[in-house]
């Protein structure tokens, strides 16, 4: 007068068996599932690397193109910036970007692959506004640096490095995406040569 | 009740603890290691338990679906074919919930079929079998509501064609088919309360009904192919006749029970086995035929709604073409809709009106067998003809079976009062 | 193999007509999604003489020519004639309030066309246009009476012109097309046409559902692991029965 199922070797070795291959089944039902939160072609598409032409960009300007819908902006910066960039080096909090805010193709004294272009993610990293350029009057913020970037929201400086100056909420440098020059005048912002 | 027995080791001992505020074990006991069925279910048993893996197939299917869904006039068709296309998997996900709306009533009307034949809507399941009507009905709200949200020229004049069913609907008729749609055509409006009841309240009344039959089901117990009842009054089964299993005491303390098996392990088996059996069926269409010639999704579809374009022919998916055959073979309006209205409470009728003593046909006379074998001809007509353009031969024939229809519920109310059955077996055969 | 043994299976059912059919009985379009060859060739058809006017609003680049074997930067420099991004739909530049203009309906999106009409409606509607002064464009065609847009392949199957018949219909005599022929002024052979619209055929038929051939692949895989399990569970049941039996 008991359920328990007849203790013979058979049984055992199918109910297992039974067991082990219905799992993997529901494994493997449940990875449409799992997948479909993958990113979509339509996610993928409108986070495809972008090209910037900067045939026209001239000294002392700034353009803004959209990437994975952040603002990305690319400068060309003057001599008289990059100079200026050497002198207040003291102030700033990671003015060797020690900080893993770039790849190692950015990770100099100008934070790009050319000193003159610099392309940077437009984005705060206290809290996620997008610091406006100064081209000029910078020095009101920082004294002796004509030229930065300066944060409306708390107040956050940066330099024309996108590095973070000291005593302002901003804990890292403004964020350098993966960048390559396709030729002299063509950017493709989101690819790296050699970094998939 | 007997003291509960506590369970040795440290699985036990969090089952305990379970125990000890949940009734787990004892749920369990009751109602499937220690539940007694008849030991006799055969193919026909089958389709309850498909019937629930198909309503977890669509409620998960369909939860993952509304992740992209946008139920908008503007973005549902769209959306979809951005699910097919765009979405990794989101083909799969879609053809397993158009396919499993089709298999929700494949197997929902087998189940109804086998409830016929054996008999199992009589005295003492009456309820039962009326939770199992309102469960059809609430698929077929579902059904109907989600075929709109594709958004394609069925969708849309295919709801056309239903919503103005309602129309004939005297003195108010106009009025209420306005305020169904929500505005003077099928639009966005309609689209998303139709939305809104598809996703969350239907499936809710489902699950709730489905919950609801099942608690019928387990107070009056399984019927089987014989149609005889398992428990028997206490003391009347002689010991040596008594099953070797054990059951639950709820069960033994009040009847004697004869030819029983517990459910599990018996019945989970077997009932793996037609779930491995079925889904072979539904992946073949799932991955091979997920239109199946257009019976699962029809080609119009595919094709934006259009207020200004009707297709050639609308017609409403094959689980209502036998209700639409019976209201297009009526050439009044109103009388249609009544009588395809009454078509299907006749179905929740049953019970009444067959007056039987014995429920299966394996013991009924041969009347009732040709009356069950004519109101399957007639339903396959019927379905047949409702999915058809209208001629003349297709009208005959469902005005032909749609009084014959209705005439397998009269003759059965006629004879089953004094019916010429064979003598009842005593005990479960086979 | 088991796709036919099933189609077989179900071709048992009463078919039902889905809708009624053109008067014109359909050729068959013989079309095979496995072929790249035919897919890139039907693709590079489609953008060079359909694409002016009609979209694949739901339909990317990229994933077209990763489906059909089209490396990516070459499917840029072939196949992409505007400023269009690779991962960007297949659409045109047409203004649907002046295509409505000067077509009357504005030309209809394509990327379900073989869905909704089947393969061999596209196939037989490519090969059934025949002059007809009396139409705006010149030409009629007679699986879609009345069309509303020139022969775009003109150019390539020649001047087709059409054999007439009469024929009752529902009592009424009425002329009917009975053969198309064309004066052999285009670029193709009749042989060629054939396999450049079966080609252009194809491509439709993959656009219209691009995830078929991923399906059956994943299809074939299901299904032998859901016989393994049958087989399991058929075991375990007999082995549980033996009880009851």
């Amino acid at each position: 007068m008991s359920n328990a199922p007849v203790d013979n070797s058979r049984r055992r070795f199918l109910t297992i068996a039974t067991s082990v291959v219905g799992g993997v089944g529901a494994v493997g039902a449940a990875v449409p599932f799992i997948a479909s939160w993958n990113p979509s072609e339509r996610a993928k598409s409108a986070g495809a690397p972008v090209e910037v032409d900067i045939s026209k960009l001239e000294p002392g300007q700034l353009i803004r193109v959209e990437w994975r819908g952040k603002p990305v902006w690319v400068v060309y910066r003057t001599p008289a910036m990059l100079d200026e960039m050497k002198k207040h080096e003291a102030n700033l909090r990671d003015p060797n970007s020690e900080e893993p805010q770039q790849l190692d193709s950015a990770k100099n004294s100008h934070r790009s692959k050319r000193p003159e272009i610099f392309v940077a993610v437009g984005i705060c990293t206290h809290l996620g506004c997008s610091p406006s350029f100064l081209n000029g009057g910078f020095g009101e913020k920082v004294e002796g640096t004509e030229h930065g970037f300066f944060c409306p929201c708390h107040g956050s400086k940066f330099d024309m490095a996108g590095r973070v100056f000291q005593a302002v909420p901003a804990p890292l440098n403004l964020e350098i995406p993966p960048y390559t020059f396709i030729d002299d005048t063509t950017i493709l912002v989101g690819e790296e040569e050699g970094v998939a | 009740m007997t003291a509960k027995v506590d369970k040795p080791g440290a699985i036990g001992a969090v089952m305990n603890w379970i125990d000890d505020r949940i009734p787990m074990t004892r749920v369990w006991n009751m109602h499937i290691a220690q539940y007694p069925a008849p030991k006799n279910f055969n193919f026909w048993y089958l389709f309850g338990s498909l019937a629930i893996l198909v309503l977890v197939n669509q409620i998960l299917t369909g939860i993952w679906l509304t992740m992209n869904y946008v139920p908008s006039g503007e973005g549902a068709f769209a959306s979809i074919e951005y699910i097919m296309r765009d979405v990794e998997y989101g083909w799969l996900l879609r053809y397993l919930h158009s396919t499993g709306a089709s298999a929700f009533f494949i197997v929902v009307y087998l189940h109804m079929f086998r409830g016929m034949i054996y008999g199992s809507y009589q005295k003492p399941r009456e309820l039962l079998w009326v939770f199992g009507m309102l469960i059809f009905l609430a698929l077929m709200a579902e059904a109907f509501m989600g075929y709109l949200l594709p958004w394609g020229q069925m969708s849309f004049w295919g709801a056309q064609v239903i919503i103005s069913l309602f129309g004939a609907i005297p003195v108010i008729g106009d009025d209420l088919t306005l305020w169904i749609r929500g505005d003077y055509v099928i639009s966005g409006a309609t689209l998303n309360r139709f939305f809104a009841l598809h996703v969350i309240a239907l499936p809710l009344v489902l699950v709730i009904l489905v919950f609801l039959h099942i608690v019928a089901l387990h107070e009056v117990g399984s019927n089987n192919p014989d149609g005889i009842d398992i428990k028997r009054k206490k003391g009347t089964v002689a010991e040596e006749d008594k099953p070797k299993f054990k059951f639950h005491e709820y069960y033994t303390s009040k009847k004697d029970i004869v030819d029983a098996i517990p459910f599990h392990p018996y019945y989970t088996v077997k009932d793996i086995l037609g779930v491995a059996g079925f889904l072979i069926l539904f992946c073949w269409v799932v991955f091979f035929m997920p239109e199946m010639n257009g019976f699962f999704l029809e080609a119009p579809n595919f094709e934006a709604a259009n207020p200004l374009k009707t297709p050639e022919h609308i017609f409403p998916v094959w689980y209502f073409t036998p209700f639409y055959a019976i209201l297009r073979a009526i050439p009044d309006k109103l009388m249609g809709v009544i009588a395809m209205g009454v078509s299907i409470v006749m179905l929740a009728l049953l019970p009444w009106l067959d007056r039987g003593k014995v429920r299966s046909i394996r013991y009924r006379s041969g009347i009732h067998k040709l009356n069950i074998a004519q109101f399957v001809v007639t339903f396959f007509i019927l379905g047949w003809a409702g999915a058809t353009p209208q001629t003349v031969t297709s009208t005959i024939l469902s005005q032909i079976c749609t009084v014959t229809y209705f005439m397998f519920f009269v003759l059965l109310f006629v004879y089953s009062k004094n019916e010429n059955t064979k003598p009842l077996p005593t005990r479960l055969t086979k | 193999m088991m796709k036919k043994l099933l189609i077989g299976l179900f071709a048992l059912l009463p078919t039902f007509a889905m809708a009624a059919g053109p008067s014109v009985p359909l050729m068959e379009a013989n079309h095979d999604l496995t072929d790249n060859a035919s897919l890139q060739r039907g693709a590079k058809l489609f953008m060079n003489y359909c694409l002016g006017c009609h979209q694949m609003q739901y339909q990317r680049y990229e994933r077209t020519f990763r489906d059909i074997g089209i490396p990516v930067e070459i499917g840029k420099e072939t196949l992409i004639f505007d400023d269009s991004k690779v991962g960007g739909h297949i659409l045109n530049a047409m203004d649907t309030d002046d295509a409505a203009k000067w077509f009357g309906a504005a030309p209809p999106d394509l990327t379900l066309v073989a869905r909704v009409r089947g393969a061999d409606w596209v196939y037989t509607y490519l090969k059934s246009f025949y002059v007809d002064e009396s139409r705006p464009f010149g030409v009629n065609n007679s699986v879609f009476p009345l069309v509303g847009m020139p022969h775009v392949l003109q150019e390539l199957q020649g001047v087709p012109t059409a054999e007439f018949e009469e024929v009752e219909e529902h009592g009424v005599k009425v002329q009917k097309v009975k053969n198309i022929t064309t004066d052999g002024s285009g670029e193709l052979s009749a042989d060629e046409y054939d396999q450049a619209v079966r080609d252009l055929t194809n491509f439709l038929a993959y656009v219209g559902e691009p995830s078929r051939l991923q399906s059956e692949a994943l299809g074939i895989k299901v299904l032998g692991f859901l016989v393994i399990f049958f087989i399991l569970a058929f075991l375990l049941k007999k082995e549980y029965w033996r009880d009851v039996h």
